[in-house]
């Protein structure tokens, strides 16, 4: 795990670029904070590259930076159609944990959080990752005995998660109702204490920084509109800014992945969907742990400015449309009042939606294609945030050896050929 | 908020409905017969075009009737909506129709011979089966 972190010592990055640090800070004020160097280079596309990275998110510019950090790789270009991490990375609820029942989540989940403990330090960028706890809530006898049944295989696997029972949780979460007359009682809930929040903008920044620094081009405002091959085989892509010619090609685009396997005649099993959330206006402290609730579909925890940040389910039809329906944040708005009635006058102060990709299996794929050199990197669902630098981390590894890892293998894209799906439905801790 | 204009019922908002996802899946005849590629196919593969999608739809607090809709994703625009079973009439829906690839699965060509000849189901079915295994055509 320690084998990518590159000895920064006190100067600076690796590749030059000076260190953050508070002593920067001090020093740079002294010019009015006028001669901060760029994040990153505003590169223009070369003629080729080794490696393109189709999504500048975090998923994708985790791979990037892995590629040149763990695996040596230079020549190495992300390609953003937008703007970095202004898809799903900066749409999301920002939770992170690794409280997953099945093995093979357990071990990408859990491999992600392990690589989020070290992120700050290692990007010398301050993720503001913030291991806060995050409690799931059960709301009936049954989901209670389940929760029970899937805190004992996480212990399992070596992944903190323990039992709380309602006046654990009151004392935990003191502006919670657990009164037993409402609709859907607080039950009992399960804890994982490493589980938290990080600042969602800062993990893009944080990447494309240390990645940039490594010799990384970050080509935003550039379209991929076609994937070149010869005898299925990837020599290159049509972007809106030319042509780039290439011989891998790593697409980590979440909920467009569909439109460009299309490009290269791979049909993916995936649906994508609009996940909703929204803020409120902000307001002193009152909730310093992430609260989930699968049964009236809600999560709910608060920013460091202050707002409380709330998501819920996926809607029920396919849209590419960045927003969703109303029933949606109506239904979750309602858990929320419920859960905290201290909440009911609160105002909203933004609603967005992204475009998540979601699997039959509620599992993401990480799998070569039948196109050589083609590798997607998709599927994650409602979930992909928390799995940012172990999706990029195992990610980069496929690309570089041309052969999944332990921990990529079973997401391969054959599974659902073969039947072993890895069915987080029920077991993810949320709804899909 | 989607204004779902229910065959059976009239315009209604979209909370009384369920989305089914993709319309017109034949289901595999020749279960036994066809690869496993072909019925993983089947079972989780689902066309999810940025643009116009045929889907089926049902009223499921209302008639609880299934219907079919023809919509696009990016603008949420319901360009038609028409009944189980059927063909979609407007121009750019009957045309997504017939550029889906699941028009060359096995699966769909065995249920269309057992529509046109029910009497030679059986033989049939796998006789097209086998001549089309694993096909999935590039269209």
């Amino acid at each position: 795990m320690a084998s990518h972190q590159p000895d920064r010592g006190q100067r600076g990055l690796p590749g030059g670029k000076p260190k953050y640090s508070a002593f920067a800070i001090a020093k740079k004020a002294m010019n009015y904070h006028q001669d901060w160097q760029r994040a990153w280079r505003d590169a223009a596309p070369k003629d080729e590259y080794d490696v393109v990275i189709i999504g500048g998110g975090g998923h994708g510019l985790a791979t990037a930076y892995y590629l040149a950090a763990v695996h040596g790789m230079a020549n190495i270009a992300v390609i953003e159609k937008g703007w970095l991490g202004g898809g799903n990375t900066g749409r999301n609820t920002t939770i992170i944990r690794s409280n997953y029942l099945w093995d093979e989540s357990a071990a990408i989940y859990e491999h992600a959080l392990k690589l989020w403990e070290g992120m700050t330090q290692d990007l010398n960028y301050n993720v503001m990752f913030s291991q806060r706890g995050v409690l799931t809530i059960a709301h009936s006898e049954h989901e209670l005995r389940e929760m029970s049944r899937r805190v004992h295989a996480i212990r399992l696997n070596g992944i903190d998660s323990e039992i709380l029972g309602p006046a654990e949780i009151k004392k935990f979460v003191p502006t919670i109702n657990i009164d037993q007359s409402i609709r859907y009682p607080v039950m009992g809930g399960f804890l994982q204490k490493r589980g938290g929040t990080a600042r969602h903008d800062a993990v893009a920044w944080g990447y494309a920084r240390a990645a940039d620094d490594l010799g990384v081009d970050i080509i935003q405002n550039c379209e991929v509109t076609a994937l070149r091959r010869e005898r299925s085989k990837i020599t290159g892509i049509e972007t809106t800014r030319g042509f780039i010619k290439t011989p891998r090609v790593g697409c980590v685009v979440a909920g467009h992945s569909s439109v460009i396997a299309a490009m290269a005649d791979i049909r993916l099993p995936l649906a994508s969907r609009p996940l909703q959330a929204l803020v409120s206006e902000p307001i002193k402290p009152i909730l310093d742990t992430v609260i989930m609730s699968n049964a009236v579909h809600m999560y709910i925890s608060q920013s460091d400015k202050g707002e409380m940040v709330l998501g819920a389910g996926v809607d029920k039809y396919n849209s590419y449309a960045q927003r969703g329906s109303f029933p949606v944040p109506e239904h979750m708005l309602a858990a929320a009042v419920e859960l905290f009635p201290v909440l009911s006058r609160l105002r909203m102060l933004r609603h967005w939606g992204g475009i998540v990709d979601t699997c039959p299996d509620a599992s993401p794929i990480i799998s070569k294609t039948d196109v050589e050199g083609l590798y997607f990197n998709c599927g994650w669902g409602t979930g992909g945030f928390k799995a940012t630098p172990g999706s990029g981390h195992v990610f980069a590894d496929l690309i570089a050896n041309d052969r999944p890892n332990k921990i990529a293998a079973p997401y391969d894209l054959n599974r659902f050929r073969t039947g072993l799906l890895i069915d987080e439905h029920g077991a993810a801790g949320v709804a899909h | 908020m989607l204004i779902i204009n229910c065959p059976h019922c009239g315009p209604r908002e979209e909370s009384e409905f369920a989305c089914g996802g993709e319309a017109h899946i034949a289901r595999p005849l020749a279960e036994n017969s066809i690869s496993d590629a072909e019925f993983a196919d089947y079972l989780f593969l689902r066309d999810n075009p940025k643009g116009l999608f045929l889907e089926r739809w049902r009223h499921s607090a209302g008639c609880r009737r299934w219907f079919n809709i023809a919509r696009d994703t990016v603008s949420h625009e319901i360009i038609e909506v028409y009944p189980m079973g059927a063909l979609p009439r407007k121009k750019d829906a009957l045309a997504t129709h017939a550029a889906s690839w699941r028009r060359d699965t096995a699966a769909e060509k065995a249920a269309e011979r057992a529509a046109q000849k029910p009497a030679q189901k059986p033989a049939r079915q796998k006789a097209a089966a086998k001549k089309a295994p694993g096909k999935r055509g590039g269209k």
